[in-house]
């Protein structure tokens, strides 16, 4: 079963704001919300870093440990969705996300919260795949229809990848070894093991590859 | 005298342990199950063709592939 994953590389990231403008787009985001965003470090300086960040659909969310309405749940390939009927708009999730994935729509006149809205890794939500109300309410279905999101799939630089899980991780290390440097970082070896020498370590082959 | 003060202490027992008792607080019908699985379609003028729409297998491979595609040395020949 797919493990649905985003990872971004900094190496490659140009701070294009495709990704954004591709996910406002395609899932018509309201006003005021940006499931995605480009965070650029020690901008203007040279060496610096961009990175792109939405919902990192987290195998153990922090979100769906504090709702208090239990409205998130977890798809079968490890997209974390959430439902906007059950949702109470109360920012829990906002506070628990390290990644400041919820999003709030201030729709009203005293600056009202609305419901939240976040990264669907182009999945939809719990009303029926393609239907016009999931579009209405979460934005396109793309993995019902043999799509990833827009997001990763729209980068020009290909520093936004998206997919399964293991693909993914073995496209980046396979970058690293190339590039030789990246191993080095904090978290590498929790995600690949501790490398034989440098960044030389070999490729895990994804399931279903030859 | 002895038994009144034995019934006495019994119906304080039986009151005391009464507020243990406790109802389900739950949310009726909280367990969200969401839509189909995504392999599940429904076929649409949007949905790829590399792909039989309800084959699970078929989907998981195609997807694989999709997320291989974004590896630029596959594209490039392979040669890596």
């Amino acid at each position: 079963m797919a493990r649905m994953k985003f990872i971004c590389d900094s190496e490659r990231c140009i701070e294009c704001n495709g990704c954004v403008t591709a996910c406002k787009a395609e899932n018509d985001v309201p006003w005021g919300v940006n499931r995605r965003r480009v965070v650029t470090l020690d901008d203007g300086v040279p060496g610096e870093k961009s990175i792109s960040v939405a919902c990192m659909h987290c195998s153990d969310a922090p979100c769906m440990a504090v709702c208090p309405v239990d409205c998130f749940y977890r798809t079968d390939d490890g997209v974390v969705l959430h439902d906007k009927d059950v949702c109470i708009g109360c920012g829990y999730c906002s506070y628990a996300c390290p990644f400041g994935a919820p999003q709030f729509p201030s729709n009203g006149t005293f600056g009202l919260r609305g419901k939240m809205d976040k990264c669907t890794f182009c999945a939809g939500g719990p009303e029926a795949n393609g239907s016009q109300a999931e579009f209405e309410k979460y934005g396109r279905n793309r993995l019902s229809e043999g799509k990833l999101p827009l997001c990763a799939e729209v980068c020009s630089t290909k520093a936004l990848l998206g997919g399964d899980g293991d693909v993914v991780a073995d496209i980046f290390r396979s970058r690293v070894v190339v590039r030789n440097k990246g191993s080095e970082v904090w978290g590498w070896g929790t995600a690949y093991g501790k490398p034989a020498g440098g960044a030389t370590a070999k490729p895990a082959k994804p399931e279903g590859t030859k | 005298m002895k038994r009144i003060h034995w019934v006495l202490v019994l119906s304080a027992l039986t009151l005391g342990l009464a507020a243990c008792g406790e109802k389900p607080q739950e949310l009726a019908g909280r367990q969200i199950t969401g839509s189909a699985a995504s392999w599940q379609g429904p076929a649409t003028a949007f949905t790829v063709s590399d792909w039989t729409v309800g084959d699970q297998r078929s989907w998981q491979a195609h997807m694989q592939a999709r997320a291989q595609a974004q590896n630029e040395y596959v594209r490039l020949g392979g040669s890596r």
